[in-house]
């Protein structure tokens, strides 16, 4: 049934404060989610107060540096840090998004860092997305044809490649997806809006030849039609993308192939 | 024993339900032919404030009205229990309780249209 209470393990304390080193005159407070699986310990937030002087001008970089100086066991994923690898999506300020394209200037106040939303935890800021990856991997997201392979390129014309455009961008962060109350409350059978965004990339794509199996397998009250619309996922989206219309058009299809 | 079947059988599940479109499109339709039965009937409603009982009772009692009442008792209700199954799934997740608050939400839908629409009837056929 409905739980309207936190779980006695996973409300969050108030953690240690690390002070700014003390010639420091521009400083911001980061309030970052912390949790240890080893510790036995509740969920807290830690409070570090980082020199902007001696910092670079993004979110990730003052999560770097406080990792390089401050608490080297803070942990959570980041790689290419310029908005292409979806490794450092984390809700900032209460919205999901990339540490490494927000700009510490254009937050307000405390940055508070936390976990994507409503995924287990494995440590600190790193969620478990191994659902979501099976999610991905189940529309399986790879051309499929029954003709032999061509000897040349398989080739598709100019309109058909540019309904491509506002789904190939996709760096497959999960900002949407952790944002759908949908996938919060259904998440082990609704898609989500990421992985039904790949689903639709695919079946446009003119070159593809399993569209109706593609449906067929989407086709389900709750793999797809736990989307209300509530266009969180689009809101939410770093890459500007737009998976709430991607959800819309799959559902056009279902009614397109029934009348 | 979640622990022991791999991430992709969990998410394939059951598998494809192969249904849900029949639901949705139902729902959008109901919902379009809520809006001018709606408004005629709030409109009719105002126009007649302050009618007597024996009023009412002729206006109901033609067909035309009597036929636009009926749909809208249909539309009203059968959009009704649409939107409360979604909610229903969204949120209760005993599956037990899920059936029998669906099944009695259907039920408690089925009983209150019909009798709406046999009053109704009854108002067109006596007077």
């Amino acid at each position: 049934m409905a739980e309207f209470a936190l779980p006695r393990n996973s409300k969050i304390k108030e953690g240690k404060t690390w002070p700014a080193p003390k010639d420091a005159k521009n400083t911001r407070t980061f309030r970052v989610y912390r949790w240890d699986p080893d510790s036995g310990e509740n969920p807290r937030v830690d409070r570090f107060i980082v020199d902007l002087d001696d910092c670079g001008p993004m979110v990730l970089d003052a999560l770097i540096k406080i990792k390089n100086e401050v608490d080297a066991t803070l942990t959570f994923r980041r790689s290419c840090r310029e908005g292409v690898c979806g490794s450092c999506a984390f809700n900032i300020n209460g919205r999901n998004t990339l540490a490494c394209t927000t700009f510490i200037d254009e937050t307000k106040g405390d940055v508070k860092v936390y976990p994507l939303p409503h995924m287990k935890v494995v440590k600190d800021l790193v969620p478990d997305l191994t659902d979501a990856y099976a999610q991905y991997r189940s529309v399986e997201p790879w051309l499929k044809t029954d003709t032999p392979a061509p000897e040349r390129e398989r080739l598709q014309s100019p309109e058909d490649r540019a309904k491509l455009d506002g789904m190939w961008e996709c760096i497959l962060c999960f900002c949407c997806t952790t944002s759908c109350p949908s996938y919060w409350w259904n998440g082990d059978r609704y898609l989500g809006p990421a992985v039904l965004l790949q689903a639709y990339r695919w079946i446009v794509d003119s070159r593809d030849e399993y569209t109706g199996e593609r449906l067929d397998q989407l086709e389900d009250p709750f793999r797809l039609y736990r989307c209300h619309t509530i266009m969180n996922c689009t809101r939410t989206c770093p890459k500007g993308l737009n998976p709430a219309k991607a959800i819309a058009e799959i559902k056009k299809k279902m009614v397109e192939r029934q009348i | 024993m979640r622990a022991l079947r791999t991430p992709l059988a969990r998410v394939r599940g059951l598998g494809s339900a192969k249904g849900g479109t029949s639901h949705w499109w139902a729902q959008r339709l109901s919902s379009l032919a809520m809006i001018p039965l709606t408004v005629w009937f709030v409109a009719s409603v105002v126009a007649m404030a302050g009618a007597d009982h024996a009023a009412m009772q002729a206006w109901i009692a033609s067909p035309l009205v009597a036929g636009l009442l009926i749909l809208l008792v249909v539309a009203t209700f059968y959009h009704g229990y649409l939107g409360l199954q979604v909610v229903i799934e969204d949120y209760v997740h005993h599956e037990g309780v899920k059936i029998a608050s669906i099944v009695a939400v259907k039920g408690l839908a089925i009983l209150l249209s019909l009798s709406a629409i046999l009053s109704i009837l009854s108002i067109l056929f006596q007077g």
